[in-house]
């Protein structure tokens, strides 16, 4: 048998890698293991089909009544689909070549979930400005507070998870040259996260929270991401364990880092105790302002782990790629990385000025959150100048140009987040649209963009094609966003501002001079404009996923002589 | 002493210094002689593995 490695160590067989004997003896023995496993599965899913419907039976509530039946269907059908497949020679996972049908089938989660998210936000923005759209039928359902966590988990959660799981996934492989940890552990991953996601969802629309900003999933949901978590930890480290390259590449220190963390977070803040099993209610250990404290630094790190540390791992690897040259200085990128890691955890404190927590604590929260501006810009600069000598791409390639926005958005909302967190700021921000303006900016344009950066370069990888369909329309989705994120952000401070300054008004006798009412009414031309904004940044978004679909479908294979020679099985 | 004010009081004391130590020896670490040439190298991870894994050294020799 001949195995010839080439220069850079790739495999090319000369179509005998497996002589069939050799093959039959390895195979029976781990034929025999997937049967007991098989087993093992089918008992597993079969009590937890027979657990739903007895949770079923005895729900107490809506929201536990429906996601019993959710649970039943889901592991009701695993059942049959792993009885059926009992007994199939499966094809032995070829360690030859990356995993990427998960990865594929977490572009698509990505740019759905976003869509969904999107429209959201835009149909709840236009219910703010427009209240009539609180249908009365739908009362209880649909109305503005049911439906603002669907937004914002949605955005957060399922768009912005999945980027970072499919991305992750992809990013691991290449960086450690190196198959993907645990089988189809990556698969469980996918799936069940997006099982978590379907019953945030509709938990949240049926009335099931626990009423925690960005933590609103009750005690089984919340148990259910541990697992997935657990398992999505095992595929990443398994990955980098096992990975062929010396050093571990930045950009999977800070996914590492978003991946730990989160996990932390998750189970601090979801320390809860459920009234009933056979409910979705549950109460928290943490009492008063402990628990807002453990709230709002799970909130504030939600942000620093899942929304920067995440996504700047796919800052340090997506737009080297792109730009086609490594990231500008390597020695910034782990000073970065472990300024943020030290720094973000303290942060959260600024939420609560001028609460019962007390001043040390706020004020600790404030002085960290103003240190952050040295590692978040020392970031910013890395991403910008990582272009420096190739800076004429920004003119022909649109792809690169929103990267480079994305990271400028980066820039602008890690500068305006400590400067509100500073207490006397904060006085005037603090409870007004500024604070959503703010977050925006930072999720549509830092997050939304380097996504979209991500998945037009992933796409045409993924799905070996030379190009994408439409350079021109990613232009158009460029502007669509970037206008409307500009008019949804100033929108905001416009009526941030006046609406911090219509509350503190008082008049020659020190009354105050507006009811909340009027700065309701003063707000509404803003946000039609917000509203308008969200609608571009939706048509950006739909615009995306149509050239990405085009481009599966219509661009031109990638040359058959430069994809790698796989050995056939 | 109260669990809270000793924990307070570690962590605003020998738990600060050691962080921050730690901090710094990162950077340091980070500039430490010939840390360019090792760094130069692994910068450029994302440009050597695009369309398959390195090659397995143990399984070739097995398969020899």
């Amino acid at each position: 048998m001949q195995i010839k490695a080439d220069g850079r160590g790739n495999l090319q067989n000369a179509n005998s890698l497996n002589p069939p004997e050799l093959r039959r003896v390895a195979s029976k023995g781990t034929a025999k293991g997937r049967k007991m496993l098989n087993y093992i599965k089918l008992i597993a899913l079969g009590l937890i089909t027979l657990c739903a419907m007895i949770a079923a039976n005895y729900a107490r509530d809506l929201a536990y009544l429906v996601h019993a039946l959710i649970i039943t269907l889901v592991s009701g059908g695993l059942f049959l689909w792993v009885l059926r497949g009992t007994g199939d020679e499966k094809p032995e996972l070829p360690q030859n070549e990356y995993m990427d049908g998960v990865i594929r089938y977490g572009v698509v989660a990505t740019a759905f979930w976003g869509v969904v998210g999107f429209l959201v936000g835009v149909f709840i923005a236009f219910q703010l400005a427009f209240p009539v759209l609180n249908f009365e039928w739908a009362e209880g359902l649909a109305n503005f507070g049911r439906l603002r966590p669907i937004h914002t988990s949605a955005v957060i959660f399922a768009f912005g998870g999945n980027a970072l799981l499919a991305t992750s996934f992809y990013v691991v492989q290449r960086t450690s040259a190196a198959r993907l940890w645990g089988g189809n552990l990556a698969w469980f991953v996918f799936w069940g996260y997006q099982l978590f996601i379907v019953l945030a969802a509709t938990g949240y629309l049926l009335g099931g929270t626990q009423s925690k900003e960005y933590a609103e999933p009750e005690w089984y949901v919340d148990i259910w991401l541990t697992i997935v978590w657990v398992a999505y930890l095992a595929v990443f480290l398994g990955t980098i364990i096992k990975r062929k390259e010396k050093h571990i590449y930045v950009a999977n220190w800070f996914y590492l880092g978003f991946i730990v963390t989160v996990a932390m977070l998750h189970l601090v803040n979801n320390l809860t105790i459920p009234v009933s099993i056979f409910g979705s209610k549950s109460v928290i250990v943490w009492a008063g302002v402990q628990d807002a404290m453990v709230q709002w630094w799970y909130g504030h790190n939600a942000v620093g782990f899942f929304l920067t540390a995440g996504f700047l791992g796919m800052m340090y690897y997506f737009i080297p790629k792109q730009a086609e040259r490594p990231v500008f200085s390597y020695k910034l990128s782990i000073i970065h990385f472990w300024a943020l890691i030290f720094l973000y955890i303290w942060a959260g404190p600024h939420h609560l000025h001028y609460t019962a927590l007390p001043d040390w604590a706020s004020t600790l929260g404030m002085v960290f959150s103003i240190v952050l501006w040295m590692p978040s810009w020392g970031g910013m600069i890395n991403g910008l100048m990582t272009l420096s000598g190739a800076w004429d791409k920004l003119r022909t390639d649109p792809v690169i140009r929103m990267m480079v926005i994305s990271v400028a958005f980066y820039g602008m909302s890690t500068f305006e987040g400590p400067m509100m967190s500073i207490r006397a700021v904060n006085a005037l921000s603090h409870y007004t649209d500024w604070t959503i303006g703010h977050v925006h900016s930072g999720a549509l344009g830092w997050n939304g963009m380097i996504t979209f950066g991500a998945l037009y370069y992933l796409v045409p990888v993924l799905w070996k094609r030379e190009r994408l369909y439409s350079l021109s329309l990613v232009s158009w989705h460029f502007w669509l966003a970037t206008i409307g994120i500009v008019l949804y952000a100033a929108s905001m401070w416009v009526t941030g501002i006046m609406e911090g300054l219509m509350w503190r008004e008082v008049d020659a006798n020190g009354f105050l001079v507006n009811s909340f009412a009027d700065t309701v009414a003063a707000k509404f031309p803003m946000y039609v404009v917000r509203g308008l904004g969200g609608v571009m940044y939706l048509a950006g978004a739909l615009i995306m996923c149509a050239n990405l679909w085009l481009t599966v479908r219509k661009a031109p294979a990638r040359d058959a002589s430069l994809s790698v020679a796989v050995p056939a099985e | 002493m109260e669990t809270y004010s000793l924990l307070r009081e570690f962590a605003d004391s020998w738990m600060l210094l050691f962080l921050f130590c730690v901090f710094a020896a990162v950077v340091v670490w980070v500039f430490r002689p010939g840390a360019s040439k090792t760094y130069s190298d692994t910068a450029d991870i994302p440009f050597r593995h695009d369309d398959a894994p390195a090659h397995d050294v143990a399984a070739q020799e097995v398969l020899k």
